[in-house]
């Protein structure tokens, strides 16, 4: 646990839900609407956490565990990812499995929440998930590789750290396959298009909202906060990686990560306005085209 | 070592006495009883190997020939001896209740005599010094086996499963008797410690590979992992347990037994241990997620958890191949810590699933639904099990996971093309196995034990405490190893620098080395459920006093929805299935409905294994062409085994 480490920290759970609020603001400005306003993620989180909840009676304890084990566990996840040259408040060789499994952790238990409903649309989001995130998980852990060996680190925080502008001149190419390879998967774990839509409004097309469908009140909150941490995290991950900013200057490095932090939301937002959900037989192709980039990139990078 | 020797004859003994007694149920109490002493016994040899790191060995003449009662507990012993007689006891309390109502019916008795030899068998396989002695130990433990396995010999089903295991489990044997036979030959002894000493075999390759056959139809590789789906849902559930959980586990004890004789392993041997762990560990867990009756699921299950074992093992010996001692630590490691937490959280799944049959008297997942409410205890050790076998942190599995990776992720960084390559494969083959063993446990407890009853099951009943406790131990088992696996490491080194080509003081630092982070896994847990904690009372204080209403499940607004609603496991796991469906074969049989108003319609899928048409059958159909000339002569001695019918008529 260190100092600086922890400033990252709290700056991911003071600022993922702004996240949403740029998606949708790009979205609007495509559509050429006004939108809501930036900070309306945070109003509805404050609004839900203000509610009271219904339950249904097929439910059990496993329902209201999941959403609470879910944020808790993407709350640790984001303390194992640094902010560009700013480190986790925890890293250690070997954390970004922790990492992958934590998410993995948080799915599972979403997927169980689901499925305690009974109800046969959150029974199909839930078989969609796990199938897609079974093929995205490959493509994360892949790169992740990649990224270690080309930084000699086995620590998120020590490989973003070790990512310089010096090694992308060394492998760009490299670096450029493993982003695009991560960037796919971000969108695949956050539910976006072109995976899933979340603004579609039937149900036999959503995976992750309809997974979602009986939660409500602070139960519901909660996962709207932690969708957004998990939208946070990757995202500070992606950017550790393309935005070589590493002056040694913690202002700088950290105001350069967050800028690419907001501008892979915008990017999100541009990709949802300019192209439609892709057809569920189609996703998986997508999936394990990220893990071709991934596995490309590990060709290269053992030249 | 003593001690271990009077444990396996109290075993006897208690299986001995088992027989003689009329009443099954003062049986099953003598059986288990024996078996619950003679483990207890057992165990403190084995934890005084490991404690203190050095060996305890002891040997008798025998008359048979080329054989002695050679006998001893090293740390690799004593570290497969835990398992072994831990997950025995646990089983034998459980089987005491499960069993009760087969009293009468089937033989009880019988049941628990070979019960107890095969626990005894097992043992005496990990502590034999001597090949002859190592084999008879082996039939032994194949033949109890095979009589717990056709234990309901009235059903035929069962008994084709019994043969099928006899068959697999007698062709593994026939390799390891040419292995033990060649290796024999060229020492010119079959005592282990002369094998030990002679130094490197000439033919170190061929004995290799024989081992990998022989051993690993005991442990499952594919293709030799016909027996598995088959055997294990025939058994009785605390019959499974125990061969999935440790019986199977000989077969890498096998293995790594066979590492010691053969000297400084060469690299390709990696190579085939990382290649046999890869296809063993996706194709299981691909026909786990297809299957609809629930033990046929973890059998299929067991074969990918050793698929995962025999990738730490890959690892380590490629690591020992390139000459690195981290590779070698952490394969080893991770894979004889999987090879421990599987035992555990495996043996709580095969209990929890004899647990539901017990209870429902079906194993077929689609007729469950919403056993949470009428199982508890079943179902919240069901879950743990579940979440500890896909290896979600804080629990065992991961932690043994996180080792191999680890190791992988290490060796990512020499400068040999094929050793990255191969380890490469292994974190996405890891990756990838991960995944899907979700998807599956996901369906297995979701389908199971959450939402509504698929079908009348208002007389579900939950188990006596014989039936809990052990559940729960395990349970318990499979969260401590998971927060203190440091520790757990600590045990380990003994073993780790019995089997590693490298100084003790070098495995020493790796171990520390790996105990580092580990630790840190163990306090994220902690942290983990720390935080848990406290989102759970944020959540409490923020409904305190608010209204919480009750309601129907959304279902589009109808406000009917009936549990034939819900999905299916088989509609859980179809895209899966259909996805992959060029490994699986899906056999499918659909009516489908007709006319303006349809009465019934029906989708039946079925994902029988492949191998056994494929592989298995065809092999065996080649050799039949090729003995047919022999087979003249020894039909009459053939014909004459076979009117001895194997199943004994006492009761």
């Amino acid at each position: 646990m260190n100092t600086a480490g922890s400033v990252s920290w709290f700056l991911a759970l003071l600022l993922a839900p702004l996240l949403l609020g740029i998606i949708n603001r790009t979205k609007a400005f495509f559509a050429g609407r006004q939108g809501a306003p930036l900070v309306q993620a945070y109003f509805d989180c404050w609004k839900l956490l203000q509610k009271g909840a219904v339950y249904s009676r097929t439910t059990t304890w496993v329902f209201v565990s999941g959403p609470v084990a879910g944020l808790a566990a993407v709350l640790a996840a984001a303390a194992l990812v640094p902010l560009g040259g700013i480190g986790a408040p925890v890293s250690f060789a070997g954390d970004l499995i922790l990492f992958a499994y934590l998410l993995g952790l948080m799915r599972f238990l979403t997927v169980l929440a689901a499925l305690d409903t009974g109800s046969s649309f959150e029974g199909m989001g839930a078989s969609r998930e796990v199938w897609f995130s079974a093929l995205a998980e490959p493509a994360l852990l892949l790169g992740l590789a990649v990224l270690a060996r080309e930084t000699k680190s086995l620590s998120l925080s020590g490989m973003i750290f070790a990512l310089t502008g010096e090694v992308w001149t060394r492998s760009g190419i490299i670096l450029l396959l493993l982003a695009v390879a991560l960037f796919i998967v971000l969108l695949a774990e956050n539910a976006r298009i072109p995976v899933d839509d979340p603004n579609t409004h039937l149900e036999l097309t959503m995976i992750h909202e309809v997974m979602v469908l009986d939660h409500s009140g602070p139960d519901f909150g909660f996962i709207l906060y932690g969708a957004a941490l998990k939208l946070w995290v990757l995202s500070a991950l992606l950017v550790g990686v393309v935005v070589p900013v590493r002056t040694g200057n913690p202002w700088l490095d950290g105001a350069a990560v967050l800028a690419g932090i907001m501008a892979v939301a915008v990017l999100v937002g541009i990709v949802e306005s300019c192209m439609a959900r892709l057809r569920l037989f189609r996703v998986p192709q997508l999936l394990v085209g990220a893990g071709a980039f991934s596995t490309l990139a590990l060709i290269l990078a053992l030249r | 070592m003593m001690l271990l020797l009077m444990a396996v004859t109290i075993m006897v003994l208690g299986g001995l006495a088992a027989l003689g007694v009329g009443q099954p149920r003062l049986a099953g109490r003598l059986g288990a009883g024996g078996v619950v002493v003679g483990s207890l016994m057992g165990l403190v040899p084995a934890l005084r190997v490991l404690w203190s790191g050095s060996g305890e060995s002891l040997s008798y003449a025998w008359s048979v020939p080329y054989g002695s009662f050679a006998v001893g507990i090293d740390p690799l012993s004593a570290f497969f001896l835990l398992p072994v007689l831990g997950i025995s006891a646990l089983a034998a309390v459980y089987g005491t209740e499960y069993l009760i109502p087969y009293c009468g019916k089937y033989s009880v008795r019988g049941h628990w005599f070979f019960y107890s030899l095969l626990v005894a068998s097992m043992t005496m396989v990990l502590v034999a010094r001597n090949a002859v002695l190592f084999l008879v130990a082996w039939e032994l433990m194949s033949v109890a086996s095979f009589f717990l396995v056709t234990f309901e010999h009235h059903k035929e089903s069962v008994r084709d499963a019994g043969w099928t295991y006899l068959v697999a489990t007698h062709v593994g044997a026939a390799f390891l008797l040419a292995f033990f036979v060649l290796l024999g030959n060229e020492v010119g002894s079959f005592d282990f410690d002369r094998i030990r000493a002679f130094g490197v075999p000439t033919s170190a390759g061929v004995l290799f590979l024989l081992a990998v056959v022989g051993f690993g139809a005991k442990a499952g590789f594919l293709p030799l992992h016909v027996w598995l789906p088959e055997a294990h849902p025939a058994a009785p559930s605390h019959v499974s347990a125990l061969m999935s959980g440790v019986m199977i586990k000989t077969g890498i004890y096998g293995i790594l037994r066979t590492l010691t004789f053969l000297g400084p392993p060469s690299p390709w041997w990696g190579y085939v241990l990382v290649g046999v762990g890869l296809t063993s560990g996706i194709i299981g867990v691909l026909f786990a997620l297809a299957q609809h009756d629930l033990k046929r699921l973890l059998a299929y299950h067991s074969v990918e958890n050793i698929g995962i074992i025999a990738l730490g093992l890959g690892v380590g010996v490629i690591g020992a191949g390139i000459g690195s001692p981290a590779l070698i630590v952490l394969g080893l490691c991770g894979g004889l810590l999987h090879v421990l937490n599987h035992a555990i959280f495996k043996s709580l799944l095969f209990l929890g699933a004899g647990s539901v049959f017990h209870g429902t008297g079906t194993r077929d997942i689609d007729f469950l639904g919403g056993l949470l409410k009428r199982m508890p205890w079943t179902g919240v050790t069901f879950l743990i099990g579940a979440a500890a076998i896909c290896g979600l942190p804080p629990l065992n599995g991961f932690v043994s996971e996180f080792l191999i990776y680890l190791g992988a992720f290490r060796g990512g960084a020499v400068n040999d093309a094929a050793v990255v390559g191969t380890l490469s494969a292994v974190i996405a083959g890891l990756a990838l196995i991960g995944g899907l063993a979700a998807a599956c446990f996901a369906k297995a407890f979701g389908i199971i034990f959450l939402g509504e009853p698929r079908t009348d099951l208002s007389r579900t009943h939950e188990g006596g405490w014989a039936m809990r406790l052990p559940m729960v131990v395990l349970a318990a088992g499979c969260v401590l190893l998971g927060l203190l696996a440091p520790l757990a490491l600590r045990l380990m080194a003994p073993v780790v620098a019995q089997l590693a080509p490298l100084a003790r003081n070098v495995v020493r630092t790796e171990l520390m080395a790996a105990a580092q982070p580990l630790a840190m896994v163990a306090r994220g847990g902690c942290g983990l459920l720390a935080m848990i904690g406290a989102l759970a009372l944020l959540r409490r204080r923020l409904l305190a006093r608010r209204t919480i209403g009750e309601g129907v499940t959304w279902d589009c607004g109808y406000a009917q929805p009936s549990p034939r609603m819900q999905y299916t496991a088989s509609s859980f796991a179809q895209p899966l299935t259909d996805f992959f469906r060029i490994f699986l074969w899906t056999e499918r049989r659909i009516s489908r409905p007709s006319g303006l108003f349809p009465r019934s319609a029906a989708l039946h899928t079925f994902t029988p294994d492949t191998y056994p048409r494929c592989c298995t059958l065809p092999c065996f159909a080649a050799s039949y062409g090729a003995f047919r000339d022999c087979a003249g002569y020894s039909t009459a001695a053939c014909n004459c085994t076979c009117s001895i019918s194997p199943w004994p008529s006492w009761r």
